[in-house]
């Protein structure tokens, strides 16, 4: 079998921790219309691994992703990221539609103090990395779905950030696109030895990506599951043993989906939770 | 896997549109001319009906001509210079001033809640109202003037930009933040650029009102020695020159015309750029 289920602590211990989230919990809002987004969720990443969250509508799992950016702060526990830096890949890509692609990588290392020829240099060879360095001079309207996703993903490299975090990135794309992009990223992640933390909502894409997935219950957010995956790489999404641990990962969702039909029948119609 | 990633970037990409920018122009441009036609036929048109003699209401035919002889004359030119340096000035002051006011209210909400409907009120104030106020204040001389078509413009620029920071995609703030950009650098490399298309209908609404303001005041503040547009229609209304007015009216509405198109001309660049036009 090639699933086991892990303690609450990472089983690598000789692996050098990345970032480790402690009880981290988020409430939105105040009083009665406070929503607890986040419960008392703890997590470890170590360096160069790949971990996908996986979980249903409402689990938090973009609420993780803005903590662990920075663009939002817990209601308590505590993230120590040891001084790490993320870079966030959004669904759509975020690119800035009046930049070309060649300007949108540039911005990033602008921001980090680069120098305008060093800059010319670095975006075309991170482009390249992408296989998009004959795009260079397009604007995001001008490219596929699929094409705007890789420049997201150079700009982020861009910003040499120590962990990757990517938000339900190829969530929009046709399936060829999307095991294209797979075997794209997990190239570029073995090569550059990246850390990345890859939410989505599908688990055979878990499956086909994660050294580890990480299964979010729903409303609040929470570790419900750790699974190691330890098939060889490269995987195929649509192989029987991908399928397989995949099916388990579903299995799993369902329960936690039924679980609210049953506990808060009118609750979880009325209350919206923010996205993820 | 390259060449799979190749094949479907060929694939995907449509081919753009082969339409040369002479053609472009040439498109924008005809509609215009045809509704000069229309207007100058329907003048001509009322002209021949006899509803008013000829000497109050000319034709095109006669004012066109007395147009050629005015814009020989250095009075005329000087006349249009003044008018343009005041449009210029005071627009100029209204774009920084309401571009200011704008860039710090859009991103303030407390000042938001305080300025948002003054500005709006401010806006929707025919701008001849504040002219007592302006002579009172400043006296009957070019700062009255230009204040007012300041007054006239601002709010309207303020409210373009306001509304433009107002829709840009959320994601693209945190796709900023994220990248490390905040205060001054979040703003010169994302907010601006995100809210300009809005900014730009802003600022064309914002001259629409310089204009309008800059004209009324003309008329009110008519000073010696410093000929004007304005100017030139109140003393030919005063000495009955029909035809001396309705050249300068023509000569005003096409200042109009040419800025509004040139506003367009820069709007379509822009969207096309940003990707806003529905292709």
């Amino acid at each position: 079998m090639s699933l086991q289920a892990l303690p609450d602590v990472g089983v690598d211990s000789q692996r050098e921790v990345a970032v480790r989230v402690d009880g981290v919990s988020k409430v939105f809002g105040q009083g009665r219309s406070a929503i607890l987004a986040l419960h008392q969720v703890s997590l470890e990443l170590n360096r160069g691994e790949f971990v996908c969250l996986v979980g249903a509508s409402g689990s938090g799992k973009s609420t993780l992703l803005n903590l662990l950016a920075g663009l939002e702060q817990p209601s308590a526990g505590h993230i120590d990221s040891g001084g790490t830096r993320c870079a966030l890949l959004f669904q759509d890509g975020a690119l800035f539609p009046w930049l070309t692609a060649a300007g949108n990588v540039e911005l990033a290392l602008r921001l980090r103090g680069l120098a305008r020829t060093e800059r010319r240099r670095r975006a075309l060879e991170l482009l390249r990395l992408v296989r998009l360095d004959g795009f260079a001079q397009r604007r995001p309207h001008e490219l596929s779905g699929g094409m705007r996703q890789r420049v997201a993903l150079a700009r982020a490299l861009a910003q040499e950030a120590d962990i990757l975090l990517m938000d339900e990135p190829f969530g929009a794309l046709d399936a060829i696109t999307r095991d294209l992009l797979h075997d794209e990223l997990e190239t570029i992640w073995r090569e550059r030895s990246l850390t990345v933390l890859f939410v989505t909502h599908n688990p055979r894409e878990a499956v086909r990506l994660g050294d580890r997935v990480v299964v979010f219950t729903s409303r609040p957010g929470s570790v419900a599951a750790e699974i190691r995956v330890t098939l060889n790489r490269p995987r195929r999404t649509d192989s029987a043993l991908v399928a397989n641990v995949a099916a388990e990962i579903s299995d799993r969702l369902r329960s936690e989906v039924r679980a609210h039909g049953l506990s808060h029948p009118t609750e979880s119609l009325v209350s919206r939770g923010p996205r993820g | 896997m390259d060449r799979e990633l190749a094949g479907l970037d060929a694939l995907e990409l449509a081919s753009p549109p082969p339409r040369s920018r002479a053609v472009r122009v040439w498109s924008a441009v005809w509609p215009a001319l045809g509704g000069a036609l229309i207007a100058l036929a329907a003048w001509q048109l009322v002209v021949l009906s006899g509803w008013r003699p000829d000497y109050l209401l000319p034709g095109p035919k006669v004012v066109f001509s007395r147009l050629l002889i005015d814009a020989g004359q250095p009075a005329f030119h000087e006349a249009v210079a003044i008018t343009l340096q005041r449009a210029l000035a005071g627009y100029g002051l209204a774009v920084a001033g309401g571009g200011l006011i704008g860039a710090v209210v859009a991103r303030n909400r407390p000042l938001r809640r305080a300025c948002g409907s003054l500005i709006t009120g401010v806006q929707s104030m025919p701008s001849i109202a504040w002219f007592p106020l302006a002579i009172l204040l400043f006296g009957l001389n070019e700062t009255a003037i230009i204040f007012v078509v300041l007054l006239g413009a601002a709010p309207a620029v303020a409210n373009g930009l306001i509304t433009g920071i107002d829709n840009i995609p959320p994601v693209l703030l945190r796709c900023g933040r994220v990248m490390g950009a905040r205060s001054i650098w979040l703003y010169r490399h994302v907010v601006l650029p995100a809210s300009l298309p809005a900014f730009l209908g802003g600022l064309k609404q914002g001259w629409a009102f310089a204009w309008r303001s800059l004209m009324a005041g003309e008329l009110l503040v008519v000073l010696g020695n410093r000929p004007s547009l304005g100017a030139r229609l109140q003393f030919a209304r005063e000495f009955s020159d029909a035809a001396g007015l309705l050249a300068a009216m023509v000569v005003i509405l096409i200042i109009g015309m040419l800025v509004d198109g040139l506003f367009g001309l820069v709007e379509r660049e822009v969207r096309s750029r940003w990707g806003l036009t529905g292709e």
